[in-house]
């Protein structure tokens, strides 16, 4: 498998210097408006032409491997196909060109998708009411918490309640959004079945318990089947229980977190919902809560200014919208603005491709396909929590690597020279040589097939060929890297004068 | 909507026989299969959970409708948005510039569009120089040595070069002009309120700028960690504290420079020539729209000196092990994936997307057509501004020099004013006594490339019809 | 790489050569051996006060960090500049060259609460 790669010097590197693109009229000098020394003397940034432009940019996207290139099996991420009817509406003038201080009454319809998403969320997961605000998983972690200050604030509970507690196997986020609150985090051995168990439950809460911050499924693709007795012994403690959204993609419309007790939680609309990752982010982390905790939701929440009915989906026909800036007991604002809106435009279009059977469908296919790639490799390497997962499913090359030297990264490694992107790898911490997979439910079986065949292969070069598997990738644009070398001597940004830089301090 | 039918069922299990899933490729007899692999006999099993957190419907989520019924029902929301087709002078931290298609074309390949974080840098090649390239963008503009690739926006820019700040110094207090962006500066607090960090405020002065009055006496006992100015401000002021920046380092407290309107980097002296130790901003104005507000993109960039403390991701060049160059994700020992409770901060996604935008952006336009693009900026406002100030009863409110908005002074409340102009469908502007109560006859007006004299003319025509009557109704 | 002798040990893979008042701490093989290609160390100030076992400061290698908890207490007196430019001594000679910081030491007793040569390579064989 191999694929014609360009040399691509930097933008900066390759510049027509004083070819300009007439984007815009000739305009005259800065010096017609500005005092001198209030202007800069140089804006060292190369002129291109469009053509060069293009090429850069067409070029560096062939290097990249993405979603419609091919399987991207990376547990916790939920890379699942991004429909493109979501980029069409989110791309629709009105939404694209609308300035966030429109006034309410011209934005009715932006308000709208905000008001339509955000009642399909709160019933799909059973929560009172989700904020729109945070712009990404991690940030919707720190609002939950600053939400969870804020109530224990008012009920005079906060010099007390200090700690949030969190099982081992938690999302790197988790303790350091709560060290940005203040918190003294507390890690939860996992038992010996992959789940936080009652009676460690119950030996870690207390009196300065403010919040316990778990997934469900856990990030071992396990479900944590004694969540009902955990939440209501955190709750009997005072404490608040808050769900990572992480997984969300396996429990829609078998469960729903409030269901389990929940008080807060957040989702990530770029794993569960199909917003595309764009290399990285934007993402959309919408925040849910519980009855009690809606007061401290930060502004501004959208309203509806007719009343709905108490059962039954009601659409945005005939109704206005407004944004609410005036609530009291607010934890404040998480952002500039009120939303990412056009992740919100690209989430509605997915409910409304889905509905709710179809987003049933989607958890129980995203479920089959975990299942499904576990039962058909677990013969070749040790699956530690040998039961039917969830969405996704932990593996481990410990053994692998104690036979052969192969360890979890080399088996990645090995994967990309397939055309696969590689799992996600030595995460969760508590398994050793970790592989952690994820197909999601818009794989068909095929790929399934084709990704268990190549991992077997895999599996059997380490064993009799590890020195090739050790050496991967071969087939990609770059060979391994030095990653020892990028942290030593920090090359961070091109210099005009050429020199490599930053230097170090 | 119904349950499936006896008929459906045969062909799409679980499924209505109405709506088929698009996304989901798997046919009955595939699913069949692969249950028997599994083991299980249905897929219910596999999603089974205890009756005591078994959905307890009913579940209202809005129904499913075919594509192009999806279509049908977004053209309609989106004609109840109307506001983007109004005759538009709002800025006040997201501007309206004129994106070349070339950036659309570009940055919606599916190669960027649907890749993940680079954490495979072997296949991500090229995402990884894009943020490199955007990473040196911004040093450039902004003067500074070092930035990161990119976080959420403007606001949280500032909340985390503020952590920055207190980590540098271990002071935990900041000192904020009030001609900061009054989001920005209610999204530090917010997460100030979770560090338990004090911040103070400095007023603004009769021109518009900081009142940097008595500025040294409030330094002199170094509680401070940063101050924190914005230039151009809020009200659109250049406003540095260039000449007192070196007595404000000599107490240990860093300057930190916010910058809403990037495309005033092309202009104005960069922060790190007026004293800045960290710059802050909102990357917007580079080719990335609007969108009611996001995602936008914002920056952070800064000396060596503070390198190690910068949050969020960022890439290095290095080499593979054949020597050829090679772009990395680099010192993750900071990030909440690895340091995690002690992280320099818990944000795990940058804005790779929007940055990548605004790296193609910046790329198109070069050098010479972000000048030409700030000249017009200037030129535009100049206009507005004069033939604004022309209309009896209106004045220029704050006299130092503007890039691309300024606030004038109107007869009665600004609100009604503007309420007037909507008549017109014109948005004249920004009511400031939404966040000012004293200036709440005020309105912030916004000019840029596209701003055309008629559009000005036919503001100044109803600014003139609403001024008449604010002055009968006196 | 054998160990010196002399040294006494802490839980968390620091050694430490106390000579009259003055001791030395690094961190050991094993420590950098964990950690692979060190690529960064953050070290106390000189003059700064240490308390026995406070975590004091970090090592950082590509994909993971480490607290560094010093064995002794007591003043810094110097701290290992060559570190700055060239981490990589770290791992090269743990027990000579690339050794972290000086103390003043402030209550030899508590070399009792640390480990003989003998118990620390108990713990190691035990954390394989």
């Amino acid at each position: 498998m191999r694929q014609l790669a360009f040399d691509t010097p930097l933008i900066f590197e390759s510049g027509h210097p004083g070819r300009a693109n007439r984007y815009l009229p000739a305009g005259p000098p800065l010096t017609d408006f500005l005092a001198p020394e209030l202007l800069r003397d140089e804006l060292p940034l190369p002129d291109n032409t469009e053509l060069d432009v293009n090429r850069h940019f067409t070029r560096l996207s062939q290097k990249t491997f993405a979603i419609d290139l091919g399987f991207y099996p990376l547990g916790s991420c939920t890379m699942k196909y991004n429909p493109r009817i979501n980029d069409a509406m989110a791309n629709l003038p009105a939404f694209r060109d609308l300035h966030p201080f429109t006034p309410d009454e011209l934005a009715q319809g932006a308000l709208a998708v905000m008001w339509e998403l955000e009642r399909s969320l709160a019933s799909l997961f059973g929560m009172a009411a989700f904020s729109l605000n945070p712009a990404a998983g991690a940030h919707a972690e720190l609002t939950a918490l600053l939400i969870a200050k804020a109530y224990f604030t008012k009920i005079g509970a906060a010099a007390t309640r200090r700690t949030v507690i969190v099982p081992d196997t938690a999302h790197g986020t988790n303790p350091a959004s709560a060290a940005m609150v203040g918190y003294r985090v507390v890690s939860l051995k996992s038992d010996a079945r992959g789940r936080v168990s009652v009676d460690e439950i119950k030996a870690a809460i207390g009196s300065d318990t403010a919040v316990c911050m778990m997934t469900n499924p856990n990030t071992l693709g396990l479900f944590e089947d004694h969540i009902k007795e955990i939440t209501d012994a955190v709750h009997a403690a005072g404490g608040l229980m808050y769900y990572d959204g992480a997984n969300a993609n396996a429990l829609m419309g078998n469960s729903r977190p409030g269901d389990m007790g929940f008080d807060l939680m957040h989702l990530n609309l770029h794993k569960t919902f199909s917003i595309p990752h764009g290399g990285g982010g934007a993402g959309a982390g919408p925040v849910g809560v519980a009855k009690h905790l809606v007061p401290f939701l930060p502004v501004p929440l959208v309203t509806c200014n007719e009343s709905t009915g108490a059962g039954g989906w009601e659409s945005s026909d005939g109704k206005t919208f407004g944004l609410d800036f005036e609530r009291p007991d607010a934890i404040g604002s998480m952002r500039s603005f009120w939303s990412n809106f056009a992740h919100m435009v690209r989430a509605l279009a997915y409910v409304y491709a889905n509905g709710f059977e179809g987003l049933t469908l989607v958890s129980k296919l995203a479920v089959l396909n975990a299942n499904y790639i576990r039962a058909s490799i677990k013969d070749v390497i040790d699956s530690p929590y040998d039961e039917n997962c969830r969405h996704e499913f932990v593996v481990s090359a410990q053994q692998l690597k104690r036979e052969t030297g192969v360890r979890a990264l080399d088996i990645g490694k090995a994967l990309l020279d397939r055309g696969y992107h590689a799992p996600t790898v030595y995460f969760p911490l508590l398994v050793p040589e970790c592989l952690m997979i994820e197909p999601t439910e818009t794989e068909s079986k095929a790929t399934l097939d084709a990704f268990i065949a190549d991992f077997r292969a895999i599996v059997a070069t380490a064993k009799s060929d590890p020195g090739a598997i050790l050496d991967a990738p071969v087939n990609t644009v770059v060979r391994r890297i030095d990653e020892t070398r990028a942290a030593r001597q920090p090359d961070l940004r091109w210099h005009p004068n050429g020199a490599a830089g930053p230097a170090r301090a | 909507m119904d349950s499936t039918s006896a008929a459906g069922a045969a062909d799409r299990p679980n499924v209505s026989a109405e709506l088929p899933t698009i996304y989901t490729p798997h046919t009955p007899s595939e699913i069949a299969a692969m249950l028997a692999v599994v083991g299980v006999d249905s897929l219910d099993d596999l999603v089974a959970v205890p009756d005591a957190v078994a959905l307890r419907g009913p579940v209202s989520v809005a129904p499913a409708r075919a594509e192009s019924e999806i279509a049908a029902t977004f053209a309609g929301l989106a004609a109840r948005a109307p506001g983007s087709a109004y005759t538009s002078f709002l800025g006040a931290g997201t501007y309206r510039h004129y994106t070349p298609p070339v950036v659309a074309a570009l940055a919606m390949r599916g190669e960027f569009l649907t890749a993940y974080t680079p954490y495979q840098a072997e296949v991500s090649q090229g995402y990884l120089q894009a943020i490199y390239e955007w990473q040196t963008y911004i040093s450039l503009l902004t003067g500074l040595d070092v930035a990161n690739a990119s976080v959420y926006d403007g606001a949280t820019a500032l909340a985390e070069g503020a952590i920055m700040a207190v980590n540098a110094t271990g002071r935990k207090a900041l000192l904020v002009s009030a001609a900061v962006h009054p989001n920005y500066r209610s999204v530090l607090r917010t997460y100030a309120e979770g560090l338990d960090l004090v911040i103070d405020e400095l007023n603004y002065a009769a021109d518009g700028t900081t009142d940097l009055e008595g500025l040294e006496g409030r330094l002199a006992d170094k509680r401070y960690a940063a101050v924190i100015v914005q230039s151009p401000n809020f009200f659109g002021a250049v406003d540095t504290p260039a000449s007192r920046t070196a007595a404000i380092k000599a107490t240990g407290t860093l300057v930190i420079g916010v910058v809403a309107e990037a495309l005033s980097l092309a202009a104005l002296t960069p922060p790190a020539r007026w004293g800045a130790d960290i710059a802050v901003g909102e990357g917007q104005s580079f080719g990335v729209a609007m969108a009611y507000g996001g995602p936008h993109v914002g920056f952070i960039a800064t000396t060596t000196e503070h390198l190690r403390r910068i949050p969020g991701r960022l890439v290095g060049r290095t080499v593979d092990k054949a020597g050829a160059p090679a772009y990395t994700l680099t010192l993750q020992a900071r990030e909440q994936h690895i340091r995690r409770e002690k992280a320099t901060s818990n944000i795990c996604t940058n804005q790779a997307h929007c940055a990548l935008c605004a790296t193609i952006y910046l790329a198109a336009m070069g050098q010479t057509g972000l000048r030409d693009c700030a000249a017009h900026n200037l030129a535009r406002a100049r206009e507005l501004q004069t033939k604004v100030s022309a209309v009896g009863g209106v004045r220029l409110r704050f006299c130092a020099p503007t890039f691309n908005e300024f606030v004038v002074q109107v007869p009665g409340r600004a609100s009604d004013v503007l309420t007037g102009l909507q008549r017109r469908r014109v948005l004249g502007g920004l009511d400031l006594g939404r966040f000012y109560p004293e200036l709440a006859d005020c309105i912030l007006m916004t000019a840029t490339e596209l701003t055309t004299s008629d559009e000005i003319d036919l503001l100044v025509f109803a600014l003139s019809e609403q001024v008449a009557r604010a002055t009968a109704r006196v | 790489m054998s160990q010196p002798a002399g040294l006494l040990y802490s839980k968390e893979h620091e050694w430490v050569k106390v000579e009259g008042d003055t001791a030395t701490v690094g961190i050991t093989d094993y420590a950098q051996h964990s950690l692979g290609d060190i690529v960064y160390v953050e070290l106390p100030r000189v003059g700064a006060a240490l308390q026995q076992f406070g975590n004091i400061g970090v090592v950082e290698s590509v994909k993971a960090v480490s607290d560094i908890y010093t064995p002794i207490g007591g003043e810094v007196v110097e701290v290992n500049a060559a570190l700055e430019n060239d981490p990589a001594l770290l791992n090269r000679e743990p027990f000579g060259a690339g050794w972290l910081f000086k103390l003043k030491v402030t209550d030899q007793a508590e070399t009792g609460n640390l480990l003989s040569p003998e118990s620390y390579d108990e713990l190691t064989l035990a954390e394989e």
